[in-house]
């Protein structure tokens, strides 16, 4: 076994789901920036070496289905022989790209794989694809299916976080993304996203809420109380966790991730690639690893994907300098703190998708991108990066500066 | 072939009629039952007459489904269908797709088919109907059309769920006909869509069917028609993909995790059917059925729901040596809410009420409850003003005793005393008729000691109804020592008479109904006090299939009747000499009331909070420190089996003692009284159906026996049982 090296990470600003910037650019075009972007960068990159795109997309359907990685690679101009694959693993659909190329490499059956994903959410809507979890009555009844949000809610009462600890958490999100862009520490990873003409569409994150404060955040109203009620969500989770009495909805628009559009790639190769192409690996990576977990809580994987990536890298959990774990709603970062005992001063230094948003197939490899910039911005040496991940999963990569 | 005028029967249970018109007229009558159902007769008989309508297709110009019978056709073959299992799914699925290929072939067949439903179509009934490609009812009494399915442990897969889902729409055929089993008056189901045209006269039906006929030579079902869709999409149409998980988790809400496999089946049934063609629709419908009747809930609900029931209400625990008795002039004493209730009942049967209280406002008041009730009837269109009024008029409210003058039934529902209870009796007997019959609607007292004020203790019996009366369809008999079988038949008839399901128990303290109910609730009391999560406590109850949690159900109550009733019990215990043992829920009770002052939902709180409305709001905060929850966990099942065999261990203990003498009346009180859940089909069979049978549950009670007190030791009669290999049902 040889070891995958990242050459390359580039991501698209986040556009925010109303009246965003890039609701009027297609998916593939996203693609195709980010695609002409890494050629650009890369001067010495030959594209015939290019064996394969994996792209992670969670709603694979209408204009982000149909295989776009492949399609996104004719489009691009890429020559003919370089293969596409879209693959889906929820929310860790992006992270899951990265591994898969990864292992591609490792394994020996690929030499340079591009990785990453793309969701344009305010185009192709989350659950645009359906799905026998969410909508086939056998499969949910016995599943004791519920959203992802009464999950996130049902985390926060078992816990014991309220709504004032969350918010804290949401607005920490935000002064961090703000800082972050302030002092220019996304420079070498953010491609502006440019219309047909090449005019730039957006060039920064545009969900972030630089502003926000925790009274201001007391004011919003739970966003899941009235699904919980109306349509029985909260009766189904009790009736598994049953000796809760109710569950406190705690979690708003403010702390939950943002729905956005954007897209994230990454050049993932072995090593003799960058020698033979001239590239200068920026890190290594070190051991991955997705586990399942109770799926009607749904977001508690990330502590047992942390764990057994640890295990396989040999690793302790002081031995990472940086964390990044999705932000997809405050509970779900508070409870993996917790249970790992990791300080809030190592975890989503920049921010994180409360601020900045989760174009759901993307974000993985946006978050691996972010801990990498964050890591040479810091000159530390390992990080660990780490979704929830639908229907009760979990997932971590460790990477290692080189 | 030559056209026949005359009428012949073609297999056992049609007979066939060709006009000189060339219609067709197939009048369904079993030879055998009361009613037609979907046997063997029935699905021979339909088969020839389908397959010689196909044979004279030429000549036929329409078919009219018609039964000899007062109903139209009860429903499928319950014998039949309770009979399934895993090794025989093959054969039931060959059957039940066998049988709705007839109908099929019959929809099909290119000739209109018009069924006259002259009486109660329900279940396979209507399936039936819905073949046709026109229903016609007549609006008589008692007719009823519907798809009651479910409440028997099964779905309706006579093509019930494809047609209906096919005509309505997936949200309206689900909401309103599939998952609720409601069944609907001819002028509902003709709002609904389930039929098309009301007549109303059974007489009238065969001409609007030959009208209709003759209108529409050639018709074909909607669903075979180019371009067909269902109203409202497919449960793939945004419309139905966006409400479906919704639809999924109240649907699981709804049943609170009881383990009642065939709503979930119907649903399943219901949605995968919509996104494919008829024919497949029908299959799935098929498949998801037979799931069913291999399944052991079927076969407890259907026991229980159709057979237990038919015995009890055919008067199985009914002297059989009395005439059927009428009540005239019903005299209810005490206008509180059950007395208010059991006037209301009685005034609905038609029976001339006098209702007395200690005052005429308060006798008034009681009224007032039926006018409230009558009120919200008519603005629903369930009842006409005048009928309404008529009934209203039934009821007389006094504040003078002296008023039952005459009456021939007494229903006695004032305060639990003995003492008051005697003194009423004493005057009650003075006015009444001389053969006037006394019954108590005590919830507890000993019939024969309330019956020690009276000159006529053989006339004296308990009548136990359940709250809310009007809604409830139990009534318990209590037969007293004294208690004559005259007497016993009479309570009997007056139960039926107001429509409602009478068992029939022996006098003891707290009877079959609140005594075994209370092994329930002590359960779960002794739960809390062992330091068990409340909320979890509550889930088990009603993840096990009852109705309300435990200690939701005593906060209505009220702790301290139960408290009062433990008293006593120990009180009566001991003045017969007898060792008390007391339940380890006691001293929870006791700290509840004495030291914690909870002492239910009407104090201002007891288990839960309340608000100023008197909503429930959550488990009372308070009960964690008190009790220390959290600090057991036992297994959830432990719980569970907890409470089901607290209850059904009591049970046997009641046969033992000869407060029930039949199985059917333990598990029809259990389920219709004290919310025994359904999906076991009663207390009695609950310990049949237990897996391994009685020996099993034997074994189980020994295990929860050693691990959560001797109360679970199964007695001696249940063990010799088990040993016999018999079982209670």
């Amino acid at each position: 076994m040889t070891s995958a090296y990242i050459y390359d990470a580039i991501r698209t600003p986040r556009g925010k789901n109303r009246g965003g910037a890039l609701h009027g650019i297609k998916p593939i075009d996203l693609v195709v920036g980010l695609l002409d972007a890494l050629k650009d960068r890369n001067p010495t990159l030959d594209v015939e070496r290019i064996d394969d795109i994996v792209l992670g997309v969670v709603s694979p359907v209408g204009e982000q289905g149909g295989d776009i990685a492949r399609i996104a690679a004719l489009a691009a101009g890429l020559p003919e022989t370089v293969a596409g694959v879209q693959l889906n693993r929820f929310c860790a659909s992006g992270l899951e790209a990265v591994n898969t190329a990864a292992a591609k490499v490792a394994g020996g059956a690929d030499r340079l794989v591009i990785a990453g994903g793309v969701e344009s959410m305010s185009r192709v809507p989350m659950g645009s694809d359906g799905g026998a979890y969410v909508q086939d009555p056998a499969t949910a009844y016995d599943a004791y299916f519920v959203p992802q949000g009464i999950g996130a809610d049902l985390i926060a009462t078992l816990e014991g976080f309220g709504r004032e600890h969350i918010d804290r958490f949401a607005v920490a999100s935000q002064r961090r993304a703000a800082e972050a862009w302030e002092t220019g520490r996304f420079a070498r990873s953010i491609v502006p996203v440019r219309d047909i003409n090449g005019l730039v569409v957006l060039d920064c994150d545009e969900h972030v809420r630089p502003d926000s404060t925790v009274d201001g955040l007391a004011k919003l109203r739970p966003a899941f109380a009235h699904i919980g009620d109306v349509a029985g969500f909260d009766a189904v989770a009790l009736q598994k966790y049953h000796q809760v009495d109710r569950i406190e909805h705690v979690h708003t628009a403010a702390n939950s991730s943002g729905i956005v559009d954007g897209a994230a790639l990454m050049l993932i190769g072995d090593e003799q690639i960058g020698y033979a192409l001239g590239m200068k690996p920026r890190a290594r990576i070190v051991s991955m690893a997705v586990t399942g977990s109770e799926p009607t809580i749904m977001l508690t994987g990330p502590t047992p994907a942390t764990r057994k990536a640890l295990d396989r890298a040999g690793l302790g959990v002081d031995d990472i300098d940086l964390f990044e774990v999705n932000e997809a709603f405050a509970s779900v970062v508070l409870k993996w703190m917790r249970d790992l005992d990791v300080p809030h001063g190592k975890v989503n230094v920049d921010g994180g998708a409360i601020a900045m948003g989760h174009p759901l197939g993307a974000t993985g490899c946006v978050i691996l991108g972010t801990l990498l910039d964050a890591l040479e911005r810091t000159g530390q040496r390992y990080g660990l990066a780490t979704l929830c991940v639908g229907a009760g999963m979990g997932i971590a990569t460790i990477i290692e500066r080189v | 072939m030559s056209e026949q005028h005359e009428s012949e029967r073609i297999g056992a249970a049609v007979i066939w009629r060709k006009g000189a018109d060339g219609i067709v007229t197939l009048t369904l009558d079993d030879p055998d039952q009361r009613v037609n159902t979907m046997n063997a007769a029935y699905t021979d008989s339909m088969r020839a007459a389908v397959d010689r309508l196909e044979a004279e297709r030429e000549t036929v110009t329409g078919v009219i489904l018609a039964s000899a019978k007062k109903s139209f056709f009860a429903g499928g073959d319950l014998s039949l269908l309770k009979e399934g299992s895993p090794e025989t799914a093959g054969a039931q699925t060959a059957h039940i797709d066998g049988v709705k290929a007839d109908l099929r072939r019959l929809e099909q067949l290119g000739r209109p088919v018009v069924a006259a439903i002259n009486g109660a179509a329900l279940g396979g009934g209507l399936e039936v109907a819905l073949a046709a490609h026109h229903r016609v009812v007549a609006d008589v009494p008692g007719c009823r059309v519907g798809l009651p399915e479910i409440t028997f442990g099964l779905l309706p897969g006579g093509g019930g769920i494809t047609r209906t889902v096919r005509m309505l729409g997936l949200q309206k055929a689900l909401g309103e006909v599939i998952l609720t089993g409601r069944t609907f008056t001819p002028r509902a189901a003709l709002e609904l869509g389930l039929v098309d045209a009301v007549v109303d006269d059974v007489a009238d039906l065969d001409a609007a069917a030959r009208a209709w006929i003759a209108d529409h030579p050639a018709p074909v079902a909607p669903w075979d028609q180019k371009g067909f869709r269902i109203p409202g999409g497919g449960a793939d149409h945004p419309s139905n993909a966006r409400v479906m998980p919704a639809i999924i988790a109240n649907l699981r809400k709804r049943l609170k995790g009881a383990p009642m496999p065939a709503p979930r089946a119907a649903l399943a049934a219901a949605v995968e059917g919509s996104i494919v063609d008829f024919d497949t629709a029908s299959q799935v419908e098929t498949r998801y059925l037979v799931s069913l009747t291999c399944g052991q809930v079927a076969k407890n609900m259907i026991e229980a729901f159709f057979f237990d029931k038919q015995a009890i209400e055919a008067g199985a625990s009914r002297p059989s040596d009395y005439p059927p008795s009428t009540a005239e002039r019903v005299g209810v004493i005490g206008a509180g809410m059950m007395g208010a209730g059991i006037a209301y009942v009685a005034a609905k049967a038609g029976c001339e009420v006098v209702m007395s209280d200690v005052t005429l406002d308060a006798a008034m008041r009681g009224k007032a409850y039926a006018e409230r009730i009558e009120a919200k009837a008519v603005s629903r269109g369930r009842t006409t003003p005048e009928a309404s009024a008529a009934l209203l008029a039934r009821i007389t409210p006094t504040g003078d005793l002296a008023d039952l003058r005459g009456v021939d039934f007494v229903v006695e529902a004032v305060y639990e005393s003995v003492e008051l209870k005697q003194r009423v009796f004493a005057e009650v007997e003075a006015v009444a008729a001389p053969e006037a019959l006394l019954g108590s609607n005590t919830s507890t007292l000993p019939i024969e000691l309330l019956s020690r004020g009276v000159k006529r203790p053989a006339d004296f019996i308990g009548i136990h109804f359940f709250s809310p009366v009007d809604r409830m369809k139990l009534v318990e008999i209590v037969r007293g020592a004294n208690t004559s079988d005259a007497t016993l038949a009479r309570a009997f008839d007056f139960v039926r008479q107001i429509g409602k399901t009478p068992i029939v128990v022996n006098d003891a303290r707290g009877f079959f109904t609140s005594r075994v109910i209370g092994r329930f609730t002590a359960e779960a009391v002794a739960a809390v006090g062992e330091g068990i999560e409340p909320a979890t406590i509550e889930q088990a109850a009603l993840q096990a299939g009852y109705p309300t949690g435990a200690l939701q159900l005593l906060d209505e109550l009220t702790l301290t009747l139960t408290q009062k009733i433990q008293r006593e019990n120990r009180k009566a215990i001991e003045a017969e000499g007898g060792a008390y043992t007391a339940h380890p829920c006691e001293a929870v009770f006791d700290r509840m009331i004495d030291t914690l002052d909870r002492k239910g939902r009407s104090t201002g709180g007891g288990f839960y909070d309340y608000d100023a409305d008197g909503k429930r709001v959550g488990l009372w905060p308070g009960l964690r420190e008190a009790f220390d929850a959290g600090s057991t966990e036992i297994p959830f099942i432990d719980l569970q089996e907890r409470m089901l065999f607290a209850e059904a261990i009591d049970t046997v203990r009641c046969l033992d003692e000869g407060v029930l003498t039949s199985a059917a009346d333990a598990n029809i009180g259990s389920l219709l009284g004290i919310g025994f859940p359904p999906w076991t089909g009663g207390v009695l069979r609950y310990i049949d159906q237990y897996a391994g049978g009685p020996a099993g549950f034997v074994t189980r009670a020994r295990e929860l026996a050693e691990r959560y007190g001797a109360h679970f030791e199964p007695p001696a009669s249940l063990v010799a049982k088990a040993k016999a290999g018999e079982t209670y049902c």
